[in-house]
C-alpha cells in the first residue's frame, strides 16, 4: 500500500540571525555563524528548509571558577585564569562551533569588576580566537545594566550576541545593542507569553533590532524540570511556523550551566553507587540534556564538557543529514 | 476519540430518557466526545450503533502488550504529537540487547539488576532483547530460557528464521515474548507463531511503503498485535518514519500505522547510541532497543523518557507533612518547602547529603513549586504557620528555628509574626544546603 508522506505546509519560517563579523564586514572575526532559518520542525528535512545546523558553544568564565566539579580540571585546569587561552583551547581542541563568555567576576558579590575590566576580558577574547562571540553579563540587573554600554561599544563592530534582556530589565542592553549593532538574548522564565512581550517590547524600541533577537526560553537540566521548558520550546517553534513573528527567532540555552549543579552530574561514584561512574554520568548527563532540547528546535547549546560536545556534534551531524522521501 | 458530539448523537436513540445520566442525547453525546462518559451508560443504544461508533472511536494507535505476569509492558495508544496537546501516555519500552552467542545468563543478571532511585522515583530497563547470531535454533532455545530465568522483564526475540524462533518460543512462549520480526519473506510462517501462542509480533519493512503493505498483509492473516520497524537505521531517517508513522496514525488514522513503532540503535560507541536513542525516545518511538547497559549510559535516558511521559497538567506531588532525613532528634534543624514532588526530592536530597540528620515541612501547595506558589498565595506565611500547627513540631522539636526558601526571604518577618519562631532565610537553590547547614547546624 503507497503511503501518503504527510508533509506540513507552515506558513513561515524560523529568521535567520548572523553572529560576528569578519573584517570586510567590520570586525575581526574569521567567520560569521548563522543560526535559525528553518521552515520545518527540528530535522524534519523532508518538509522543509533546514538551512543552518544548529552550533554549540562553550563557555569561558572571567575568572577561574571555584565550584566546577573537579573533573574539568584535567581540562581547563592550566586555563581557569585566563579567559582568552580558555577559548583558545575550546576552539582549538574541543571544537566549539562559537564562545560565550561570563563576565562572572563583575558581581558585587565576587571582584565586582569595573565594566572597563570586563570590556579588556571581551576584547582579550576576541583576540585569542576567531570564532563569534556571545558575553553574558554576572546576573545582577543592576551592574549588568552597567556593563552592556561599555562593552558593547569596545566590542564595535564584532557583532556579539549579548544577554541577557529580561522583562524588568531590557533597556539598558537593548540601547546597548541598538547603538553599536550588536545581537541580543531575550531571556524569559520558562513562559511564552512573556517571551513573546519582551520581544515586543524590544521591537517597540527598535524594530530592526527584531531581527537580531535570540530567545533565550530559560532551560532546566535534564530531571530538573526539562519537561517544560521542551514543551515550551515546542509551542514557541510551532507558533513561529504558523507565523507568530514575536516567537520567530533562534533560541539558545545554557545546557552546561544547568546540568553541572545537579546532584546527578556531580555526584560521586561512592555515594551514589547505583548511578554508575561520575564523569561519564555527567557528561551524559549534559549530552542528553542537549539532544532532548535539539528535538525541541535549540539552535545554540551553552556546553561546557568536552567530551559531551563531542557527542552532541556527532548527533548534529547526523540528524543533518537529508531525509527527504 | 476523532468524532464530534454531532457525528455521535446521529447514532443515538435520540429519546433524552436521561437514564445515561446526561439531561439529553445531545449532552451524552458531547460528553462522550470529550471523553467524559462511556457509551456503555445508554442502555438502549443498537448493536449497529456501538459497531459504529466503536470502530470509529478505536484508538489511533492500537495498544499493544508485551510480557507476562507483573512486567507486562503497555505500548502504543497514543493521541498526540506534542506532549503539550494533552499528553503522551505510554513509555517506550526501553529494551537492552544481548547475542545469544555470549554469556547470555551472566548479561541477563547484570540487566535485571538494571533498576535505578532518583527524587523518589523508580526507574527501569523494562526489556531484553535476545539475538539470534548463533544461526542455531538449540543455541538460541538455551539463550532465551537461560534470560528468562534471570529476569522476569518482558522479552524480545530476535531470529527471521521461523523454525529457530519457534525452538525458542517453545521455551518461553509463556512470557509471551515480541517475536521480531515478520519479514516478507517469512510473513506467513511468523504469524502463525504469533498466533499459536498469543504473541506480539514486530513488522520490518524495507521502508514506510514496504511496512505498510506488510502491516497490512499480517492484519489480513488476522494478527493485530503488532510492532512497526520500518527498517530505517540512519539516525535522520529513523526520525523522519517515526514521525510519518505517528503523524499518518494519528491525524489521517492511516490503519496500517496504527501500531506502535520501534527503533534500533546503530551507533558501537554506546554513549553515541545514547543520543541516537535521546532522539527516538522523544520523537515517537514504542520501543528504542540499544546495546548500552552501563548504569551512567541508562540513568540519563530513562530520566529523560520519564520526564517526557509525565502528564504536562498534573504537577506531580508528594504527601504535605512532615518527613524526617536521617534520624532527627528535638534539636534537628527544621526546613520548610512546598509540596511539589521535584522541589520537595531535590531539597530532601540536598538535606541528606548535608549529612546532618533534619525535617522537611512539605507544605501543600497544590503541588507546585516555590515561587509559583508564592505567586499565587499558596505558600505564605499563613500556609506555613497552619503546617507548622498541624505538624505539632512545637512539641517536636527543643528550638524555635525554621529554614524557608531564599526565594521567598521576604516572608521571613510575616512567618515570625504567625508562627512565634525564628526564621532563617535559607539559600535560593536547593544544592546550596549543605554549605548552608554546615554552617549554620554542625
Amino acid at each position: 500500500m503507497a503511503v501518503e508522506i504527510l508533509k506540513e505546509k507552515y506558513r513561515s519560517k524560523v529568521g535567520q540571525v548572523v553572529l560576528g563579523a569578519t573584517a570586510a564586514e567590520g570586525g575581526t572575526r574569521s567567520h560569521t555563524i548563522t543560526v535559525g532559518g528553518e521552515s520545518a520542525l527540528p530535522f524534519l528535512h523532508f518538509e522543509g528548509e533546514i538551512p543552518n545546523r544548529p552550533v554549540v558553544a562553550l563557555e569561558v568564565w572571567d575568572m577561574a571558577p571555584e565550584e566546577w566539579n573537579p573533573c574539568f580540571k584535567k581540562y581547563y585546569g592550566d586555563v581557569f585564569d585566563d579567559p582568552g587561552a580558555w577559548a583558545k583551547k575550546c576552539v582549538e581542541q574541543y571544537g566549539a562551533d562559537l564562545i560565550l563568555l561570563r563576565l562572572v567576576s563583575a558581581d558585587p558579590d565576587l571582584k565586582d569588576s569595573s565594566p572597563e575590566e570586563c570590556a579588556a576580558a571581551v576584547k582579550k577574547v576576541l583576540a585569542a580566537v576567531g570564532v563569534p562571540l556571545i558575553v553574558l553579563g554576572c546576573g545582577k540587573a543592576e551592574k549588568d545594566a552597567a556593563i552592556f554600554p561599555v562593552v558593547a561599544e569596545a566590542a564595535a563592530g564584532e557583532n556579539l550576541l549579548l544577554g541577557v534582556a529580561e522583562l524588568e530589565n531590557y533597556k539598558a542592553i537593548t540601547s546597548a545593542c541598538m547603538a553599536h549593532k550588536h545581537n541580543l538574548i531575550a531571556q524569559s522564565p520558562i513562559d511564552i507569553n512573556i517571551c513573546k512581550q519582551l520581544n515586543i517590547l524590544i521591537a517597540e524600541m527598535s524594530t530592526a533590532l527584531v531581527d537580531r533577537i535570540v530567545i533565550d526560553p530559560t532551560i532546566a537540566a535534564l530531571g530538573y524540570g526539562i519537561e517544560y521548558s521542551y514543551s515550551i520550546m515546542e509551542r514557541a517553534r510551532n507558533g513561529a511556523l504558523q507565523g507568530d513573528r514575536m516567537l520567530a527567532m533562534p533560541m539558545i540555552g545554557n545546557v552546561g550551566f544547568e546540568v553541572w549543579r545537579t546532584k546527578e552530574a556531580n555526584i560521586s561514584a561512592e555515594e551514589e553507587p547505583g548511578w554508575g561512574d561520575q564523569e561519564e554520568r555527567g557528561v551524559l548527563w549534559e549530552a542528553t540534556t542537549a539532544a532532548a532540547y535539539l528535538q525541541a528546535g535549540m539552535n545554540i547549546l551553552v556546553m561546557r564538557h568536552p567530551r559531551a560536545v563531542e557527542l552532541v556534534k556527532k548527533n548534529i551531524d547526523d540528524l543533518m543529514c537529508d531525509n527527504s522521501y | 476519540m476523532g468524532l464530534t458530539g454531532l457525528e455521535i448523537y446521529k447514532h443515538l436513540p435520540k429519546t433524552n430518557c436521561k437514564e445515561c445520566g446526561s439531561p439529553t442525547c445531545l449532552a451524552f453525546a458531547m460528553a462522550l466526545a470529550s471523553g467524559k462518559a462511556s457509551l456503555e451508560a445508554c442502555p438502549y443504544v443498537s448493536d449497529e450503533a456501538k459497531a459504529a461508533l466503536d470502530s470509529a472511536a478505536a484508538p489511533p494507535i492500537k495498544l499493544v502488550k508485551v510480557g507476562a505476569g507483573d512486567h507486562v509492558i503497555e505500548l502504543g495508544d497514543e493521541t498526540e504529537l506534542f506532549r503539550h496537546d494533552k499528553r503522551f501516555f505510554h513509555p517506550p519500552g526501553i529494551a537492552v540487547l544481548i547475542s545469544d552467542s555470549g554469556d547470555v545468563a551472566a548479561e541477563a543478571a547484570a540487566f535485571d539488576s538494571l533498576e535505578f532511585n532518583r527524587v523518589g522515583l523508580h526507574y527501569v530497563t523494562d526489556m531484553i532483547a535476545v539475538r539470534c547470531d548463533s544461526g542455531n535454533a538449540d543455541t538460541f532455545k538455551a539463550a532465551a530460557e537461560a534470560v528468562a530465568g534471570k529476569t522476569a522483564k518482558a522479552l524480545i526475540l530476535i531470529a527471521e528464521d521461523p523454525a529457530i524462533m519457534e525452538a525458542a518460543l517453545s521455551a518461553v512462549a509463556e512470557r509471551k515474548p515480541l517475536l521480531y520480526a515478520a519479514t516478507n519473506d517469512n510473513y506467513e510462517k511468523m504469524v502463525e507463531l504469533a498466533k499459536a501462542k498469543g504473541c506480539p509480533l514486530a513488522v520490518r519493512g524495507s521502508d514506510l511503503h514496504d511496512t505498510a503493505t506488510l502491516a497490512d498483509k499480517i492484519v489480513a492473516l488476522g494478527h493485530k498485535e503488532l510492532v512497526l520497524d520500518s527498517g530505517a537505521r540512519e539516525t535522520s531517517r529513523v526520525l523522519a518514519d517515526l514521525t510519518q508513522i505517528r503523524r499518518l496514525a494519528v491525524r489521517k488514522k492511516f490503519r496500517s500505522f496504527g501500531y506502535p513503532a520501534m527503533a534500533f540503535t546503530t551507533k558501537e560507541d554506546p554513549q553515541e547510541e545514547l543520543l541516537q536513542a535521546v532522539v527516538y525516545v522523544s520523537k515517537y518511538a514504542g520501543i528504542v532497543v540499544l546495546k548500552a547497559s552501563a548504569r551512567q549510559q541508562l540513568l540519563p535516558l530513562l530520566s529523560w523518557r520519564q520526564n517526557l511521559y509525565t502528564d504536562p497538567q498534573k504537577p506531580i506531588q508528594v504527601e504535605p507533612k512532615l518527613y524526617d532525613v536521617g534520624e532527627p532528634t528535638a534539636d534537628s534543624p527544621v526546613y520548610c518547602t512546598t509540596n511539589f514532588s521535584l522541589t520537595y526530592f531535590i531539597v530532601q536530597g540536598e538535606v541528606e547529603a548535608s549529612r546532618i540528620p533534619g525535617r522537611i515541612l512539605s507544605v501543600d501547595t497544590g503541588g507546585v513549586s516555590v515561587l509559583t506558589a508564592y505567586a499565587d498565595n499558596k505558600f505564605t506565611a499563613e500556609t506555613i504557620a497552619a503546617a507548622m500547627k498541624k505538624a505539632d513540631l512545637d512539641n517536636l522539636v527543643s528550638h524555635r528555628k525554621i529554614v524557608i526558601p531564599g526565594y521567598v526571604a521576604v516572608l521571613k518577618g510575616a512567618l515570625e509574626e504567625e508562627s512565634g519562631w525564628e526564621v532563617i532565610v535559607g539559600p535560593r537553590e536547593a544544592s546550596g544546603i549543605p554549605k548552608f547547614a554546615k554552617e549554620h547546624f554542625a
